[in-house]
């Protein structure tokens, strides 16, 4: 049984995703910070896209660059780690949208044997979270209406 | 001009579903159109606190509603909410593909530990 995944928008410039991982967050939380471990799951096979690089510096002040295969040319997504607390937290900017982009605060919960994370993205404005949206257009629509709200 | 209020309606359509109440409230009249007595009700509230939710959503687009005779029968006002709906969805759909792909990671990283353990 897969776990579910829940997206909620908390405000009008806030998006909250939880889940639960059957694993201790010192794992979860290495297969969101090496970058071995992370470029196999970020770009999921479903997606069809290639990821072509993927170079993290996970340290406060780090940064990272993902490139992905896009024509006509290859498209890159970067930013910096603020704040990097092994196996509890971990915040991100995501910069390839200049001053529109969010912060990403990733929360691990060790529960034991499982992790509750809760990723929580903070656009600047409310406008940012629409221009944001529109990269979600190229995406395939399955939908059971309202389940996904209705889920939170 | 339209596009602005076609983005003031979202805007106003994602505030009413920050609310538990009135997301019951679209999804009971997903099943079936209701009054707002009806509503109120099931929801046990008062008349006057479900006809401010009710006029919430019915701002937002999200509910119509039709008075016959002295009854407000209200239904769900489909097209803005698929709207709101969709994009969430493909979000959702994104991190969902993800994580189920972090799941495999995590039970080849799990895997591996426990083979290690056993050297």
């Amino acid at each position: 049984m897969k776990n579910e995944t829940r997206v909620e928008r908390k405000s009008e410039r806030e998006i909250v995703i939880t889940r639960t991982f059957n694993a201790s967050a010192r794992i979860v939380f290495e297969a969101w910070t090496k970058a071995e471990l992370f470029r196999r799951w970020w770009v999921p096979k479903s997606s069809g896209i290639t990821l072509l690089s993927c170079e993290m510096d996970v340290r406060r002040g780090g940064s990272y660059r993902f490139v992905f295969e896009h024509a006509p040319e290859p498209m890159a997504f970067f930013g910096r780690y603020l704040e990097v607390s092994p196996y509890s937290r971990l915040v991100w900017t995501n910069d390839e949208s200049g001053d529109a982009g969010q912060i990403s605060t990733l929360t691990l919960e060790d529960h034991g044997d499982t992790t509750r994370i809760v990723l929580h993205e903070l656009y600047p404005s409310a406008e940012a979270l629409e221009a944001a949206k529109g990269s979600y257009d190229g995406m395939p629509e399955s939908f059971g209406q309202l389940d996904a709200l209705l889920a939170g | 001009m339209v596009q602005f209020q076609r983005t003031a309606q979202l805007d106003a359509a994602f505030a009413a579903l920050a609310d538990a109440t009135r997301r019951g409230v679209l999804e009971q009249l997903g099943r079936t159109d209701a009054s707002i007595t009806d509503l109120a009700e099931r929801f046990d509230m008062t008349l006057t606190g479900m006809k401010k939710h009710v006029g919430v959503l019915e701002d937002a687009g999200l509910v119509a509603t039709a008075k016959v005779g002295r009854v407000r029968t209200c239904r769900l006002g489909p097209r803005q909410l698929d709207e709101v709906t969709a994009w969430i969805n493909r979000y959702r759909q994104m991190w969902s593909a993800r994580f189920d792909e972090l799941d495999h990671v995590i039970e080849d990283m799990k895997q591996k530990e426990k083979e290690r353990a056993q050297r």
